[in-house]
């Protein structure tokens, strides 16, 4: 098992993933995570130092559509998706801790 | 059905011809529905009452003498993670169960133009993620040819219903093998085209720069005609080629004469069961006595190319899945702040292997790890497109394994992720390259459980990649051959 990935590595990235994880499962996630970076081993181990990254398997750069205006989602058939609404727009609960 | 056409290409004719309606074709297919998906569960979701009034039209077509297109009455089962505009896309998630697109995903729109009769949304590893269905939030598919055996993943609900005969053809995508694996565990004919060659605008993105459609079908010349019909450019996906789309049909026939085939060592050695690297090199046979030039190659960076893949595609994930937030579709659950009710939501919307993929890729590229990881498979990506060069310039296709085993056991490989992870071995290489690959049957295991052999071919060789499985279908045994 990984000696580099520790307990509180996996709380701080679930965190910062918008998960809320149980004690157990930080544990277990903390197990796994770890296997798999080990597997992970054999490309840090590699000198990579001359090789260029592949971001993207297309040499294809600056994609972009004419300028003209068209047709775009129906906006109440996009609302009619969303869990809450008010005067045509998303609503959501507070954002910065006060009351809205 | 004794009576009627079972191939995608002989419905579309006979339909075309008036010689059967495409409503008896589709009553067919739904009574093979009725009979079996209760046991296999392929299918979040049948459509029999839009497929029935799909059907009608295009027999309404014909009565009009109108061309309905060269899909024509042919049943066709859509992955759930291809956008059906007003019909649920649930991706096998919690968090999109109830989600129903404003929109059609491009192929969706394209099959439908071509007359095809969508049956339903197949069930698929939540959010593509996984290699068994096992990690849908809905009950996972059971293979038709053993049902105490997975269907492979993601796409087992596609692969199965072709196998089952629920549709002739199917759509599923592949990410890191996502087609061609539950093909192979299936027995059907599953392909992953070149990156960029068909539209993905509508498809939900797991991993951007891998993600793929591509069909299943019974025959090669089925998988031929329905990515035909898919392929081709489309302004609403960035990443779409603008190239013409392959004729692939026509030349299904030409033998693969002169043609030169490279088995890769990396992938018929270590780790690969013995039957099925038997009938590997049992299929590099079969296309030697075809006429085919058949030697041995080494891609060395395919060995690198599974640690590469599961960070660079948890990478893109953890980014594309951010947008499940509960706040503009699928899923919320209330908090106090919007913070509160984004992480209560994911906590409660994720499945387990979701949350996993989502964490590795955080970590992966987060402050003080992007370098000796994620930075590190993309230089790993850049090796594996040089060793296919390297291999390209002595070889037409390439030959492998689809998948290290037959279909294995429920439960089997659930308590350990990256025993999971193994079965993408043979696959991974071409989604880092953006390469085409399709899996073609070829006889079974020991088990009696079918095996896939694999043909790779570099970017936009869809052509002779179609024609060469051709030949090896043609000389496959029979699936229900133990290999002995």
């Amino acid at each position: 098992m990984s000696d580099r990935l520790t307990r509180d590595d996996v709380a701080k990235v679930a965190d910062l993933a918008r998960l809320a994880l149980s004690d157990a499962e930080l544990d277990l996630f903390t197990e796994q995570l770890g296997a798999v970076l080990d597997h992970a081993d054999d490309v840090a181990a590699l000198d990579l130092s001359e090789v260029a990254p592949t971001a993207h398997p297309l040499p294809l750069i600056n994609v972009v559509r004419d300028d003209v205006v068209r047709p775009c989602l129906d906006r109440e058939e996009v609302l009619a998706q969303a869990p809450a609404v008010e005067d045509g727009r998303f609503r959501v609960p507070a954002i910065l801790g006060e009351e809205p | 059905m004794a009576e009627l056409p079972r191939t995608a290409v002989a419905i579309a004719a006979a339909v075309r011809s008036g010689e059967v309606s495409a409503a008896e074709v589709l009553e067919a297919h739904l009574a093979e529905v009725d009979r079996r998906e209760d046991e296999v569960h392929a299918f979040n979701l049948v459509t029999a009452d839009a497929a029935r009034a799909a059907a009608a039209a295009v027999d309404r077509r014909v009565a009009a003498g109108e061309d309905p297109g060269p899909l024509a009455g042919v049943p066709l089962a859509l992955k759930d993670n291809l956008c059906t505009r007003g019909v649920p896309t649930s991706c096998s998630s919690r968090i999109l169960e109830t989600w129903c697109p404003p929109y059609d995903a491009t192929v969706v729109e394209r099959v439908a133009a071509a007359g095809a009769v969508p049956l339903g949304k197949t069930n698929l590893d939540e959010f593509a993620m996984g290699s068994s269905t096992e990690n849908s939030a809905f009950g996972p598919t059971r293979n038709p040819r053993d049902t105490g055996r997975v269907p492979g993943g993601s796409s087992g609900g596609s692969a199965a219903a072709v196998a089952a005969g629920f549709a002739p053809v199917s759509l599923g995508s592949d990410t890191g093998g996502s087609i061609r694996q539950p093909a192979a565990l299936c027995g059907v004919v599953g392909a992953k085209p070149t990156y960029g060659l068909v539209s993905r605008y509508g498809l939900v993105a797991f991993a951007s720069s891998l993600d793929q459609i591509g069909p299943f079908a019974a025959t090669v010349a089925d998988a031929a005609l329905l990515l035909e019909v898919i392929a081709g450019h489309d302004p609403m996906d960035s990443t779409s080629i603008d190239v013409p789309p392959p004729a692939l049909g026509a030349g299904l026939d030409g033998g693969v004469a002169g043609l030169r085939v490279g088995l890769v060592s990396e992938l018929t050695g270590e780790g690969i069961a013995p039957d099925v690297a038997a009938r590997v090199r049992q299929a590099a046979d079969a296309l030697a006595a075809a006429g085919a030039e058949v030697g041995e190659v080494s891609v060395p960076a395919t060995a690198h190319g599974l640690s590469a893949y599961y960070l660079i595609a948890p990478a893109e994930a953890s980014s594309n899945l951010a947008r499940y937030d509960g706040v503009r579709y699928g899923l919320r659950v209330d908090g106090a702040t919007t913070a509160e009710m984004n992480t209560a939501t994911r906590t409660a919307g994720f499945g387990a292997e979701v949350k996993r993929r989502i964490m590795l890729g955080t970590y992966a590229l987060s402050a003080g790890y992007y370098d000796a990881y994620y930075g590190k498979a993309l230089k790993v990506r850049t090796l594996v497109v040089r060793d296919f060069e390297a291999a390209y310039e002595r070889f037409d296709l390439l030959l492998a394994p689809t998948s290290p085993t037959t279909a294995f056991r429920f439960g089997d490989k659930t308590d350990d992720p990256l025993a999971m992870y193994l079965n993408d071995v043979c696959t991974i290489p071409s989604n880092l390259a953006g390469h085409p690959a399709v899996s073609v049957p070829f006889g079974a295991g020991a088990d009696g459980l079918p095996v896939g052999v694999q043909l790779l071919a570099p970017a936009l060789g869809e052509a002779t990649m179609f024609r060469a499985a051709a030949a090896l279908e043609a000389a496959a045994p029979p699936l229900e051959e133990a290999y002995a």
